[in-house]
């Protein structure tokens, strides 16, 4: 099966993925607030039929607080990637303009790969001022290049391809070009790129949350319930520590599978 | 002539690089709504006059116009001198020497270890495809491929370190004791649990690229030919793989120092390891501008060279990479 019906294994694989992220936006919308209720009277309880995965130092589900803080991660993940996609195909579209264009664009790849991601990330919260806006547009902002070096190779392999050529010898503008015959080729790279940058962005989302420069520690994000777990690691509240971050990488995970079996069936 | 064009040119594009990313990082710092003065003063704010404050802009240079300012830096930088850190309270390039220093230890044994154990790791997988053996690295480097590194270090501090109890929590030699008293066996064993998350995380992506080259070896022409003449799978690994796929190797080692800096940062603060990482944070959160804007061109130029290193070094490797003119 593995071999002969890659399809298959992708639709089954997309199938299940979504009913997950249906099932953790379904699960925000009946939770309400009990992410953020607090019950005095069960502080850092352990995980027990009552508590399912204990509770914090204020009493508040920690299961609560994990559908909330990957439901987050999911929506952040998403529109950085999305946003990311999106700075990736422009700039490769003006790469293959001109040639100085080209390097133009080549020289900001350079630029944005020779800097560690992770202090890039931190210089853009910074510069934006930290909070979810800051954080999507740090990640998006971050992780363009790659996808961007594949599509501007794809573009100037199809800027020979003979239909090009014609429709250009025909007298077409550039921008009919690009618009009725590129693009529809680079949808299903776009797509491939974008599922590829989700696991990425939403890890990255959770690093700069948890060193403090992402969303604000009032939202249940992962990083934000990982940095509390941080505070009570000694005293041996090992749950506090262990369920957000089994939570976030089997996300990362279940996508990451997602698209490796998207691109072999594609 | 011909060793010196390709060089010179890679050391231009290398000044270029870092001259874009001074100007990026400096207009990122300039966008920030955190006023400088602000984050200067902290807590005191309050107890500051409008004239003081004035005094104290004029005595930075923030009255200036934005142009002025980057032009006093940009002169100063060239000079030598990176600024003065509020934060540490000590002049920027000191605070990076003396944090880089502990940090190297970190940094330099945690590459050394994933660069080895993933290069041996995917060879071994690559070699016997599909046997149980290659399985259970694939999965391994899959899994550690997508953890988030913070949490792979609080799993081993709640593991090794307040369950059995075999490492210290934190920091780089125990509480209180002076930098001279701390011996080489302490320091070692305060190094040990942020050395192995470390390397644990990048050896997935070593592994898992020099396992593809060994599978494209051993599907080729000439791995056919070997096994033809009588060779073993062991051989053909040993004799045709390990070159194959050392190139790739190194060379992705070489490119991935950003990743490992960028690791290095997480697991410094889940450790309390007081290196650069932990600097780039304090630096980050109190809005300390000269040093993180010094961090971000230091880390540039260290992940640069190692780009550039990696790039020259497959010339030197692979004589046919030479031979058609780098």
């Amino acid at each position: 099966m593995s071999q002969a019906q890659p399809r298959l294994r992708a639709a089954f694989s997309l199938g299940v993925t979504a009913l997950l992220v249906m099932g953790l936006v379904a699960s925000q919308w009946l939770l309400g607030d009990s992410p953020q209720q607090m019950q005095f009277d069960a502080r850092l309880a352990p995980p027990s039929v009552d508590h399912w995965l204990g509770t914090d130092a204020l009493g508040r589900e920690l299961w609560a607080r994990t559908l909330a803080g990957l439901a987050l991660s999911f929506w952040v993940g998403c529109l950085a990637a999305l946003l990311s996609t999106l700075i990736a195909l422009s700039l490769a579209a003006i790469a293959t303009l001109s040639a100085r264009l080209d390097a133009l664009v080549s020289l900001l790849i350079d630029t944005l790969l020779s800097v560690p991601h992770l202090i890039l990330l931190m210089l853009i919260a910074f510069a934006l001022g930290g909070g979810t806006q800051a954080v999507i547009i740090a990640v998006a902002v971050t992780h363009w290049p790659s996808l961007a070096r594949v599509l501007r190779a794809e573009l100037w392999q199809l800027r020979q391809a003979p239909y090009v050529r014609i429709s250009r010898a025909l007298g077409k503008s550039r921008w009919f070009v690009l618009h009725g015959h590129l693009l529809p080729h680079l949808i299903p790279h776009c797509l491939v790129g974008a599922l590829l940058l989700f696991p990425h962005a939403i890890l990255h989302e959770a690093a700069l949350t948890f060193l403090g420069f992402g969303l604000s520690p009032s939202q249940p994000a992962i990083g934000v319930l990982l940095a509390d777990a941080m505070r009570y690691l000694s005293g041996g509240y090992w749950w506090l520590g262990v369920f957000p971050g089994l939570g976030l990488l089997l996300m990362v995970l279940g996508f990451e599978r997602l698209s490796s079996h998207l691109r072999r069936a594609l | 002539m011909r060793l010196i064009a390709p060089i010179a040119k890679r050391v231009a594009r290398l000044a270029l690089v870092l001259t874009c990313v001074a100007l990026v990082s400096y207009g990122l710092m300039m966008a920030s709504p955190i006023d400088p003065v602000d984050a200067y003063l902290g807590p005191q704010m309050a107890q500051v006059s409008p004239e003081q404050r004035a005094l104290i802009a004029q005595r930075w240079g923030f009255d200036e116009s934005v142009a002025v300012q980057f032009g006093h830096w940009l002169r100063q930088l060239v000079s030598g001198d990176l600024g003065w850190s509020h934060v540490y309270n000590q002049p920027v390039s000191e605070v990076i020497a003396q944090r880089f220093q502990r940090s190297i230890a970190l940094l330099g044994s945690a590459w050394l270890i994933s660069a080895l154990v993933g290069f041996s790791l995917g060879v071994v997988a690559g070699a016997k495809e599909g046997s149980k053996l290659d399985n259970i690295i694939s999965t391994y480097a899959f899994i550690t491929a997508s953890t988030p590194a913070f949490w792979l270090a609080i799993l081993a501090v709640l593991l090794f370190s307040v369950t059995l109890g075999w490492t210290p929590t934190c920091c780089a030699g125990p509480a209180g004791a002076l930098n001279q008293e701390v011996t080489l066996a302490t320091r070692l064993h305060h190094l040990l649990l942020p050395v192995a998350t470390l390397a644990l995380l990048g050896i997935a992506s070593i592994t898992l690229h020099t396992r593809t080259r060994m599978l494209e070896l051993m599907r080729s022409d000439v791995a056919t030919h070997a096994f033809a003449q009588g060779a073993s799978r062991l051989d053909v690994a040993w004799r045709h793989g390990l070159r194959h796929a050392s190139v790739p190797a190194i060379t992705l080692a070489f490119a991935s120092l950003g990743e490992l800096f960028g690791g290095s940062i997480l697991i410094e603060q889940v450790f309390a390891y007081p290196g650069l990482g932990q600097a780039t944070v304090a630096a980050g959160l109190r809005s300390d501008v000269p040093l993180l804007l010094g961090i971000a061109l230091f880390t540039a130029l260290f992940v640069s060279v190692g780009n550039m290193i990696a790039d020259s070094l497959y010339g030197v490797i692979d004589p046919r990479i030479k031979a058609s003119g780098l």
